[in-house]
């Protein structure tokens, strides 16, 4: 009955089609597996890398959460500093929209870490179980011992790759010689553990087993990339014209081996050999046109560059092209206001966010005049107002002060016994003032003075002012 | 981009197999598995959930999660294990916490300290004071006021603690000494003893030496009253007016009034009316002994916050 009923009405879910892409070689790949090596070098290596520091945190890039810190190279980033991040995913945003007007999906196809990590699960994939016929032949044999033994072990090495990423996300975030240690004698902190586990299930089931799906269902940079597309943009295309000729594909059998022979016949130059079809790790077939599933990855051009290569006919049957150049023969336009305006926006936030990080404060102060009271007057009939400073030495060498005030006649600056203090490096502290003035020699109700923190002995800062203001009854 | 499906490719799209208005269809694109495989997770996530932390209400009671217990010291300092909730974890992290470790450790270090070496210690400082101001808040700003001054209205009911004049002495032993034992300020009311004419004469003395502009014959009569037996004021006053810590008698020479709103006034006889005002009728001010209510290190916090709030001495 049940089944009826399905049968009817179609199934309401649908199960994936495995894809088993063969392996290909060429200009496309090589520079995929550079960029791969290059990526992985970085991501995998980076917290390794030590680096010479005054406050001893000697790692190169460090994200100190306890310490609300992050140490990038020679750059410390404190809380205050935030607004940089927002800057960040700005610049990343505009470079997004950027690349994407002027080549498509160049980042899906090769730098997106989905695209790298299924690079990897599917090398894994073809060196345990060998090539896409092979695999093919695998999934539908009987479980038995060498079944079980050649998906075990990839699914094994999977976990490994997975595992080896999640605990290299976690070292960034402590100190790698040290956290490493402590996760493997089970000392390292619960967020640790649960991070690493966290990144280890996930880059398993999206690199091992979801996949192009990610792409096709879940990723929403697929879905909204078509608003920064155009038909100027580069796409990766199949020359119908070339390849199908006036009767369509033919298979390359008797008489039709040379392409002479073909344009007699009225085929195109497309032999059928499915091997572009055949490496796409998306599944699908790029003679069908553009579709939404295609992450520009430009394996199939070097796939059928292979075959041409093998036919001694000329390549680019599969090729980097435009819409435009697809349905109007003409080159694709660079230089577009979509473009222009999009570098315009990205060279503004990107010239900001350089300007502000190497504009960075090393000495930070602000102070706040207590609001109650306002005011007091005290027994010699002076007038004292209170103030809270806060002050941030960014600096990873003490910081010796020296506090004053300026431009405010008959003042006095009492501090208790911190009139000159020394800050650590990196140390944050909240300080009490008290400045005391003869109200007859003010006029008025309130006052701008100058608050003025000098540095001894360190010729690499600037005297530090701040105003504030005096109030009298 | 173009949106073909491979799946659709080949073979005809899928429908749901109604059909409306004779030629109507639906067609049916499926869910992906994963999809739905997501959705059976979460369910069965869901029962483990149920399972193990507090979910169904039945009765008047609900299910208290199975093996999953917390435990914390109470207020009585006895330990309590009871089924995990997010309230009891909350006081456990207050107690155990990173915070609440750092902040014993703090205070630890604090209680050791003489307040000498607390107030040449900025880091020290800066903890005692943060920590500090809440106690004060709850405790002490009832009457002196959330900044340690009264408003306007309020004028003599309380000292003002942010100021530089000290009925009981500034240093941070008789601070301790005040808040520790609290304080008795009185001043007998002299309305039965010295005439309205007297009054007068002493209210312009008084005035007279803080520096007031007042009429000279009238001081001058004052100052035998307040010098001399009949009024006796000396004898807590001091000869010079200055005060007397140990009787939390006033300073009358600096320009601070505690009790008298001699501020408050405009015109010179307002003056002599506020301050006349005090020697008639007295005060008798009590500040309550808190050691009974806070802690010996809750009161060192506190002493070290009232001397910073004035400049101390
Ligand atoms: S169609 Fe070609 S470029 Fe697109 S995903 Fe498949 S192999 Fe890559
Ligand atoms: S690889 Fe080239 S020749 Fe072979 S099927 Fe694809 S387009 Fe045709």
């Amino acid at each position: 009955m049940e089944n009826e009923q399905d049968q009817a009405v179609g199934h309401l879910y649908e199960a994936r089609k495995s894809i088993f892409p063969r392996s290909v070689k060429g200009r496309f790949r090589d520079l995929k597996w550079g960029i791969l090596a290059f990526a992985y070098g970085v991501y995998f290596l980076l917290p390794w890398l030590r680096w010479e520091r005054d406050t001893g945190r000697d790692q190169a890039v460090l994200f100190d959460l306890v310490g609300r810190k992050f140490y990038l190279f020679d750059l410390t980033v404190y809380p205050q500093d935030i607004f940089w991040l927002a800057g960040l995913l700005m610049l990343a945003a505009y470079l997004l929209f950027f690349v994407t007007g002027i080549a498509g999906r160049v980042f899906c196809g090769y730098f997106c870490f989905q695209t790298l990590w299924t690079d990897v699960f599917v090398l894994v994939e073809r060196l345990v179980q060998g090539e896409r016929p092979a695999r093919i032949r695998l999934s539908k044999q009987k479980w038995d011992a060498e079944k079980i033994f050649k998906i075990g072990t990839t699914h094994l090495l999977w976990m490994l790759v997975a595992f080896f990423t999640g605990l290299s996300f976690v070292l960034y975030w402590g100190d790698a010689p040290q956290l490493i240690g402590d996760f493997f004698t089970l000392q390292a902190p619960f967020a640790a553990y649960a991070t690493a586990l966290f990144l280890t299930a996930t880059t398993y089931v999206m690199a091992g087993h979801a996949r192009e799906q990610v792409c096709t269902y879940m990723c929403p940079y697929s879905r909204f990339q078509s608003a920064m597309f155009d038909s100027d943009s580069l796409i990766v295309s199949y020359d119908a014209k070339r390849g199908e000729g006036d009767k369509g594909r033919a298979r390359a059998g008797r008489n039709l081996k040379t392409r002479e022979t073909r344009t007699e016949a009225g085929v195109g130059d497309c032999i059928d050999c499915g091997y572009c079809v055949q490496v796409c790790p998306t599944g699908i077939d790029i003679r069908n046109g553009l579709q939404i599933q295609c992450i520009s990855c430009a394996l199939c051009i070097d796939a059928c560059d292979t075959i041409m290569d093998s036919l001694e006919w000329p390549r680019g049957l599969v090729a980097y092209t435009s819409e435009r150049q697809v349905s109007e023969g003409k080159r694709a336009r660079l230089l577009r206001p979509k473009v222009l305006g999009y570098f315009a926006v990205l060279m503004v936030i990107v010239t900001a966010l350089v300007w502000s990080v190497s504009h960075q404060q090393k000495f930070d102060m602000t102070i706040s005049q207590v609001r109650q009271p306002l005011f007091v007057t005290l027994s010699d009939g002076r007038i004292q107002n209170s103030y809270e400073i806060k002050m941030n030495n960014k600096t990873g060498a003490n910081l010796m002060l020296a506090f004053s005030l300026d431009g405010l006649p008959g003042a006095e600056l009492d501090m208790g016994k911190f009139q000159a203090i020394i800050l650590a490096p990196e140390q944050r502290l909240r300080l009490t003032a008290r400045v005391r003035s003869h109200p007859d020699l003010l006029v008025g109700g309130s006052h701008s003075f100058v608050f003025r923190a000098t540095p001894i002995k360190r010729d690499d800062l600037q005297e530090f002012m701040q105003n504030a203001v005096f109030t009298t009854p | 981009m173009s949106d073909n499906n491979t799946q659709q490719q080949g073979n005809a799209v899928q429908t749901t197999g109604h059909a409306w208005d004779g030629d109507l269809q639906e067609f049916n694109n499926p869910l992906p598995r994963w999809w739905i495989w997501t959705f059976y997770a979460t369910i069965i996530f869901s029962l483990g959930y149920w399972i193990i932390y507090p979910t169904w209400p039945y009765a008047n009671t609900f299910t208290k999660g199975v093996g999953n217990t917390i435990t914390f010291q109470n207020d009585a300092g006895e330990e309590v294990t009871t089924h995990w909730n997010t309230r009891s974890l909350l006081i456990k992290d207050m107690q155990t916490g990173e915070e609440a470790t750092k902040q014993k450790a703090y205070l630890e270090k604090v209680n050791a300290a003489s307040y000498e070496e607390i107030l040449s210690d900025p880091d020290m400082m800066a903890f005692a004071n943060s920590m500090a101001k809440v106690v004060f808040a709850d405790n002490c700003a009832a009457c002196h006021g959330p900044g340690g001054d009264l408003p306007e209205q309020a004028f003599g009911l309380y000292p003002n603690i942010a100021d530089d004049a000290w009925l009981w002495g500034g240093t941070t032993a008789e601070i301790e000494q005040t808040i520790t034992h609290g304080r008795n300020g009185y001043m007998p009311a002299f309305g039965k003893n010295l005439d309205d004419e007297k009054l007068e004469q002493l209210a312009n003395y008084v005035l007279g030496i803080s520096g007031h502009s007042v009429e000279t014959d009238k001081a001058a009569a004052g100052e035998k009253i307040f010098q001399g037996q009949e009024g006796g004021c000396y004898y807590c006053h001091g000869a010079d007016g200055t005060g007397l810590k140990s009787q939390g008698a006033a300073n009358l020479t600096d320009a601070v009034w505690t009790v008298a709103n001699v501020p408050g006034a405009v015109k010179e006889e307002d003056k002599v009316a506020a301050v006349k005002r005090v020697i008639k009728n007295g005060v008798s001010r009590q500040m309550p002994l808190w050691k009974s209510r806070l802690g010996e290190e809750q009161i060192k916090l506190l002493t070290l916050y009232v001397h910073e709030l004035g400049g101390g001495k």
